[in-house]
């Protein structure tokens, strides 16, 4: 209780550096959250292209509608297989011709063969699942060919890893930048302080005692500074969607642990700072 | 009460600090420290209280070891200290009451106790019209007794002054000072450090010379006449050369 009001009153003391404080840690917080809105648009966008990953397998003319069955059942049970689909030849008729509407004309009933289109499960998209599936799946002596786009599948899952390993690397080094510029924010405040610090310790205040305050104090500053950089995220984000292209923004679940590493951060660097100042006095 | 036995400080980058310094105070002693700038009356004092540990030896204070005290222990022995500088310390955005309640706060000290003791030490070193004083509006000697406010609110047995006259002329120093004898008259023991031959001269208080890190006189141990401080002090090489006045 004492230390919340001996931190409320430094602030009060100080109000231009506890208000730039809070500026600073908004700004290099909002780096990181506008990082990490870029991350996870790109991440859906190729979770979206991922989706439309599938097998299809083309069944022989004169296949009899219980092995189909069968077989679909047989496919179902494999481990990386989230939906099997029966497509006759009408339906793929249809189609093609749908999809393809200028040449609806050319094609006609019979020329497409029936199939079975498997869709795989979200992390199973892999070429090397995607090939394993193929593969077993050839073995069915009524399937005559099987095609799941090898060359574009491979493609997308370069594209997903580099896409993940940079993420990583410019998420730890935007997390690295906000750690050490909030860490520095509050060793402003330690150091403003550092006289009072010293007449603390000479008196017999105990370390704990005199680390409370700028604890509370990092606690609070990194709390608004991290929801004030939520603000700025979601005003950029407002602006992007309303003038270039549909993004999403964070779940509640990733808001929370925005403020939440806010926070942390600010209790960290105030312990790392006023760590080191005790040290040295 | 304190005792340095066999005590040596070696700090990594300016060398040898102390070496084998053994003394006692006893209870209600007033005690000099005198030598050059840089005979280690400073470094003594730190290791009373404990803001620095020795490199060998011991140090004791009220029944706490140097060696073995934690950080709680060295806390609550420094509640039980009274400790002021040269250059005072005080927190120029407070007045001076502010100032001496401070150490009361900072320690947990009931809160209903406060306003009674800090008027009480204010009154104690004469400074009880200037409470509501910053230290802007004080002047060097006032400045002083409030930083020796401060040390006394709770209630020490020893007062740990380094050069508190350093920075006070003539007549506040004789203030100070004469403030100091009455505080230790009380039955708080006091040790200060100071260049002030004078002052050391006009009193009769045992008085332990340093030189390199050496004690080399103690009047409890020898006769009062062995150094009667009728010359400066000297900075020696080695214990036969003099080169250096200050």
């Amino acid at each position: 209780m004492r230390s919340a009001r001996e931190a409320l009153t430094a602030s009060r003391r100080a109000p231009l550096l506890s208000a730039l404080g809070i500026v600073t840690i908004a700004f290099s917080l909002f780096a990181f959250g506008l990082f990490g809105l870029v991350a996870i648009n790109i991440r859906q966008a190729l979770d979206q292209v991922e989706e439309r990953v599938e097998i299809r397998a083309f069944l022989s003319d004169s296949t009899d509608i219980e092995s189909v069955a069968a077989a679909m059942k047989d496919i179902s049970g494999f481990p990386e297989v989230l939906r099997v689909d029966y497509v006759s030849e009408e339906k793929a008729l249809e189609r093609a011709r749908k999809e393809m509407g200028e040449f609806a004309d050319v094609f006609e009933s019979g020329v497409l063969p029936a199939s079975i289109e498997v869709h795989l499960r979200p992390g199973m998209r892999d070429p090397a699942s995607v090939k394993a599936v193929a593969d077993r799946m050839k073995t069915y002596s009524f399937i005559d060919d099987v095609r799941y786009g090898e060359e574009w599948v491979e493609k997308l899952y370069r594209l997903r890893t580099i896409s993940t390993v940079a993420g990583i690397a410019l998420g730890v080094a935007f997390a690295a930048v906000a750690i050490i510029i909030i860490g520095a924010t509050i060793r402003m405040t330690v150091l403003a302080r550092a006289k009072e610090i010293s007449i603390m310790r000479l008196v017999g205040a105990t370390d704990m005692f005199i680390r409370l305050p700028f604890l509370i104090d990092g606690l609070v500053k990194g709390v608004l500074g991290g929801l004030l950089a939520l603000v700025f995220v979601w005003v950029a984000n407002r602006v992007v969607n309303e003038y270039f292209i549909q993004t999403i923004f964070f779940d509640r679940q990733l808001i929370f642990l925005g403020v939440v590493g806010g926070a942390v951060m600010g209790v960290l660097g105030s312990l790392f700072s006023v760590g080191r100042h005790l040290r040295r006095i | 009460m304190i005792r340095l036995t066999e005590v040596a400080k070696e700090y990594p980058r300016s060398g040898v600090a102390l070496t084998q310094v053994s003394f006692e105070v006893r209870k209600g002693e007033f005690v000099y420290l005198t030598g050059p700038s840089g005979s280690g009356k400073t470094t003594i004092l730190r290791l009373l209280y404990m803001d620095d540990k020795p490199t060998k030896g011991e140090v004791w204070v009220n029944g706490v070891s140097s060696n073995t005290a934690s950080g709680r222990e060295i806390s609550r022995l420094r509640r039980r200290l009274g400790i002021v500088f040269q250059d005072f310390r005080l927190l120029e955005d407070r007045s001076a009451e502010a100032n001496v309640r401070f150490a009361l706060e900072v320690t947990g000290a009931p809160k209903a106790t406060i306003r009674a003791k800090v008027a009480r030490v204010l009154t104690q070193v004469g400074l009880s019209s200037k409470a509501t004083n910053f230290p802007r509006e004080l002047s060097g000697g006032e400045q002083q007794r409030v930083a020796i406010a401060r040390a006394l609110i709770n209630d020490p047995f020893v007062l740990i002054a380094d050069e508190p006259t350093g920075n006070l002329d003539e007549r506040a120093t004789r203030s100070v000072f004469q403030l100091l004898r009455d505080i230790n008259a009380s039955g708080t023991a006091v040790i200060m450090a100071t260049h002030d031959l004078d002052l050391v001269r006009r009193s009769n208080y045992r008085t332990i010379e340093l030189n390199h890190g050496r004690v080399v006189f103690d009047s409890a141990e020898s006769p009062a006449s062995a150094r009667p401080f009728e010359e400066p002090f000297e900075v020696r090489d080695t214990p036969s050369e003099s080169t250096e006045r200050f």
